[in-house]
């Protein structure tokens, strides 16, 4: 088995064993999204037309919150100096812990948020198109999130940083993001927008591991 | 001693833009270890750390049977097992997932064998269903003491590995040392005590 399944399994058991903390992020993500609704009050139609921004703007904090303890826990009990010592590339291992972080919050957020949906009267097409756009743009979210999170490893108040890090990064796949569904209504062509998610996901990929790897050999020293 | 396998020169570390050590130069060949002695502040754990290449030294070359080991690190770091001043186990994972996860995050197919002779040789047997939340700082120290033995790395890299141990732990890593040792390995050690194993040699950095 290469390292990359390896860290992956690892930290998918690790997840596995503590549900709560899974359950908390969901959890923000829900109560985040419904006081809107009982804020606003029942108006349909204004209900209906901010829900894609208000679903992406709570899931984005929501896959903040998990994020400061995606490295912090391996810097904090040693860990990361094996890791570090592992002799296959630090980017893969970055790789692979930001997987783990997609599958147990970008994962259950995407498939969360259709439910929510409801609540804000979306129907149909738009909530699957609301499920696509989180599937493909929470990678971007771990991937960025991830980076925030190497760079303020070892930083006191780490978590406070690290959002105002990551968020900036994350506003054009928070605006294609929401973009997308509204696209439904006005007439727009989806497939560009889910292409354009795409694309950021893929620059993450493309850029991340590396900065995070670098990031990560800095707090090691 | 033939031809030493692990060659220092001149090695120099800063931290904080103080020097922490200065023209350190050594060698060590098969079955030789070399015990780091040395007040608190002298630079051990800086030491093992700039040989673990988590450290970049400021000077100086580490060399691996006469080839620079930072021409191919991930060839270096696949002969160095590792035990620093933390014990990088995982909580939530019980003592023989600890040291599974260890043995396959090195890249390698975990061998049951060598994880259960490990576990065998620290005594850990009857804990080896714990979660490592539930250990003792001793017994958390066997744990990732079992860990370096099963990794079956040429090199081994501790940092104070007496640490919490008691009695009867002291002498089963005397006894594993002298183990590896015995099989043409090496082993780097920062200790307070004196280890009493033969091919022990001193190194004592000034502080």
């Amino acid at each position: 088995m290469s390292g990359f399944a390896a860290l992956l399994a690892r930290d998918l058991r690790l997840a596995w064993r503590r549900p709560g903390d899974i359950a908390v992020v969901l959890a923000f993500f829900v109560v985040a999204t419904v006081l809107f609704p009982l804020g606003i009050g029942p108006q349909a139609n204004l209900l209906a037309r901010i829900a894609a921004g208000v679903l992406w703007s709570t899931a984005l904090f929501a896959s903040m919150l998990s994020l400061d303890r995606l490295f912090a826990a391996d810097y904090e009990d040693g860990a990361l100096d094996l890791l570090l010592l592992a002799p296959w590339p630090l980017e893969l291992a970055a790789l692979a812990k930001c997987t783990a972080h997609w599958i147990v919050t970008g994962l259950p957020l995407a498939v969360l948020a259709p439910v929510l949906g409801i609540a804000f009267g979306l129907d149909g097409p738009p909530l699957l198109a609301l499920a696509a756009t989180l599937l493909i743009g929470t990678p971007t979210l771990s991937l960025v999130g991830g980076l925030a999170a190497a760079l303020t490893l070892g930083a006191r108040r780490g978590g406070a940083l690290l959002a105002l890090l990551a968020l900036p990064l994350c506003v054009p796949t928070l605006i294609f993001g929401a973009a997308a569904i509204e696209s439904l209504t006005s007439g727009e062509d989806l497939g560009a927008h889910l292409a354009i998610l795409a694309a950021l996901a893929l620059v993450s990929l493309a850029t991340t591991p590396w900065a995070m790897a670098a990031a990560l050999r800095q707090a090691g020293e | 001693m033939a031809s030493p396998l692990l060659d220092v020169t001149d090695l120099s570390c800063r931290r904080g833009g103080r020097a922490v050590f200065e023209g350190l130069s050594f060698a060590l060949g098969a079955g030789e270890l070399l015990a780091l002695v040395g007040r608190n502040g002298s630079g051990k754990t800086t030491l093992l750390r700039s040989l673990a290449l988590l450290v970049r030294p400021a000077a100086g070359r580490i060399a691996w049977q006469g080839a620079d080991v930072a021409d191919d690190p991930e060839a270096w770091r696949g002969r160095l097992a590792w035990l620093g001043h933390l014990d990088g186990l995982k909580a939530d994972l019980t003592v023989r997932e600890n040291l599974v996860a260890a043995a396959r995050l090195r890249g390698v197919p975990a061998d049951p064998a060598a994880i259960e002779a490990a576990l065998a040789a620290f005594d850990l047997l009857p804990l080896a269903h714990r979660a490592a939340r539930t250990l003792s700082a001793g017994q958390r120290r066997r744990t990732a003491l079992a860990r370096v033995r099963a990794s079956g790395a040429a090199v081994w890299l501790l940092d104070e590995p007496l640490n919490a141990l008691d009695a009867a732990a002291q002498q089963a890593l005397r006894d594993v040392l002298g183990q590896h040792l015995a099989a043409g390995g090496l082993a780097l050690a920062s200790t307070h005590v004196d280890l009493g194993l033969p091919g022990s040699r001193r190194l004592e950095l000034g502080a």
